[in-house]
């Protein structure tokens, strides 16, 4: 039955193999983009049933025992992001079909997806440091190419900016990997735990801080974000959808897993995280108010969003009671899905916009609310989730944070929450007005690229599904908040993580 | 020699960011190759050195007499050194075709895509 857990990353790699065959055939390479994805979320579906009903699985990749070879460990929260991941895969191959131009298909579109997926489904599952390090390169490897594919200059620069950030930061992220090798001979996560422990404060913090800044680039924290403005909104809109949804939430993973699992005892860094959590909202808001052009306002909002997360995550260690720590890594949980699932949809309806209008720009978008009163309809869930209005998945997410907050008596982070929310209602209402409700600088109707509609349904029909995802999040809460809340329980006690990788020895 | 290896890897970090805050495209290839060197070169060095005995087990034992050399950091080098061959060819290539397309390897002359 552990097979499930070699699935995920098994499924990508052969599909990305197989479609590199049919080198220059886009029909064929198109197919298998479908078929590799839905198999993909079938295997991440299934992976997540499992572990929800017999418990934490691990896998000794070569039967080598546990602290010695590399291991593979789907508890909940990974078996969460691994299906998650594979949901997100099928919707941009089916959006991609509609989208990705013949020149970018013939140079491997297609198979860069599958590794980028397979990198991303890696990383979830890994049970290893420098295993973690490998996914990471092989996400990032798929994704530089995937940015600058097509070779336009403005993807260009923009490139060279994401991979010279995501090259220091794999470079930290194998220095504090030599450090942590050095102080406790191990990598694997489970065997470090109980070893971090052992050390003194010193040299705990040392790699603890590195990990911070690494993952902390990778996850676009404040102040290490300047990467994404700058890169994100310059790909075809279905790439940067893929970035928005996994890339970031990737980081963000590995902070969870590092803050959880290996340094949870430290209250001054979760200090540290929390005020860098309040400066990330902050920050990613005010930079979307301020733009006019829809993909870089969306890109600020991925920033303002990781805020979210990394506060539900400094809660959880500024926890003195199990509860409350369960209910803001819980929470944590919940915005991260809710998030993928909100903010993939924005940048996809925008990229339908820019189809329709052929510009980005919201003083030359406009009327698109009475041209097409069904997307626009379509943006409204998604805008009004993403800002947290009841009774859409935002709600909760934010609510269950906030109540997190309350509890802990961090009156200050709760009110920055609060009013990050009301900002990015008002940039929500900022791209509504200059995309939907205002008349087009040119009349209704006017300057409407063609668009046949069998394109317009492939690009149509993500869109619907995530709108209704969003909804369904938010309308039946509880089963979700519930497995969000075991998930938590988890990573909060991790005897169950330990036992399962390690055995009964410890 | 643990402390000759701990200035040449500081030497290392530090050319690699005085290289990577210049204007130049080209300085900025290198000075990433040098930090991946240098993170190399301390996963080697904080494994510990010796000089006494290779890991092999001897016949009939089942761990090999220490002392002996640890293997592992080795072959997290070897992984890394592949990884970060791969990722800097990718680099120099990102390289010229932006040269190309910007016509200068001058570093604040590609702001357009910034906000």
């Amino acid at each position: 039955m552990n097979f499930l857990l070699l699935l995920p990353i098994l499924i990508p790699l052969s599909a990305a193999a197989v479609s590199l065959l049919a080198w220059r055939r886009g029909p064929v390479q198109r197919r298998l983009g479908l078929l590799g994805t839905s198999a993909l979320f079938v295997a991440g579906a299934a992976l997540l049933l499992h572990v929800r009903s017999h418990g934490i699985q691990a896998v000794q990749i070569g039967s080598w025992p546990a602290p010695y070879g590399i291991t593979l460990v789907a508890d909940l929260f990974a078996a969460i992001m691994v299906l998650v991941a594979g949901f997100m895969g099928l919707l941009i191959a089916v959006y991609s079909c509609g989208s990705i131009d013949a020149r970018r298909e013939q140079f491997g579109y297609y198979p860069l997806l599958h590794i980028l997926l397979a990198g991303v489904c890696g990383a979830f599952l890994t049970g290893d440091l420098f295993n973690l390090y490998v996914w990471f390169e092989v996400m990032l490897i798929a994704s530089f190419v995937l940015l600058s594919l097509g070779g336009e200059r403005a993807q260009l620069e923009g490139a060279i900016k994401y991979v010279t950030l995501n090259l220091i930061s794999s470079a930290l992220f194998l220095t504090a990997v030599a450090i942590v090798y050095g102080a406790t001979g191990t990598l694997n996560l489970a065997d470090l735990h109980a070893k971090i422990q052992g050390l003194p404060r010193g040299i705990a913090l040392l790699p603890a801080m590195l990990f911070l800044v690494a993952f902390g680039i990778k996850a676009a924290i404040f102040p290490l974000f300047f990467w994404l403005p700058a890169s994100y909104h310059t790909p075809p809109v279905a790439v940067s959808a893929l970035f928005a949804a996994l890339l970031t939430k990737v980081g963000v993973y590995a902070l969870v897993r590092m803050f959880t699992l290996l340094f949870a005892e430290d209250a001054w860094t979760f200090n540290l995280l929390l005020a860098i959590s309040a400066l990330t909202m902050v920050t990613g808001v005010l930079g979307a108010i301020a733009q006019n052009e829809v993909r870089r306002l969306l890109s600020f909002h991925i920033i303002s969003q990781i805020g979210y997360m990394v506060m539900g995550l400094a809660l959880f260690g500024l926890a003195s009671d199990g509860p409350a720590a369960v209910l803001a890594l819980a929470a944590t949980i919940f915005y991260i899905v809710h998030n993928i699932v909100a903010k993939t949809n924005l940048f996809l309806v925008s990229g339908i916009a820019a189809r329709l209008r052929g510009t980005y720009e919201l003083p030359n978008l406009g009327g698109l609310y009475s041209d097409r009163p069904g997307l626009a309809f379509l943006f409204l869930i998604s805008a009004l989730s993403l800002a947290g209005l009841p009774p859409l998945s935002g709600f909760f997410a934010k609510l269950s944070l906030i109540q997190a907050g309350l509890r802990l008596q961090q009156y200050e982070i709760v009110a920055v929450a609060l009013a990050v929310s009301l900002l990015t209602l008002l940039s929500m209402t900022k791209i509504w007005t200059g995309a939907f409700w205002k008349p087009a600088p040119g009349g209704n109707g006017a300057g409407d690229s063609a668009i046949s509609p069998g394109r317009y349904g492939l690009l149509l029909a993500p869109v619907i599904v995530l709108a209704a995802a969003a909804v369904i999040l938010g309308l039946g809460a509880g089963p979700f908040f519930d497995l969000s809340v075991r998930a938590a329980e988890q990573l909060h006690d991790p005897t169950e993580y330990l036992r399962a990788v390690l055995g009964d020895l410890k | 020699m643990e402390t000759l290896l701990a200035f040449v890897i500081g030497g290392l970090y530090a050319s690699a960011v005085y290289l990577m805050l210049r204007r130049s495209l080209v300085k900025l290839v290198i000075g990433l190759a040098l930090l991946s060197h240098g993170a190399n070169l301390l996963i080697f060095t904080i494994g510990g050195l010796t000089r006494t005995r290779a890991p092999i087990i001897a016949e009939g034992d089942l761990v090999p007499a220490p002392p002996f050399a640890d293997p592992l950091p080795q072959a997290l080098i070897l992984t890394a050194i592949v990884i970060s061959f791969g990722v800097t060819a990718f680099a120099v290539v990102l390289l010229q075709r932006t040269y190309q397309a910007v016509g200068s390897d001058d570093l604040d002359r590609m702001k357009t895509t910034d906000t």
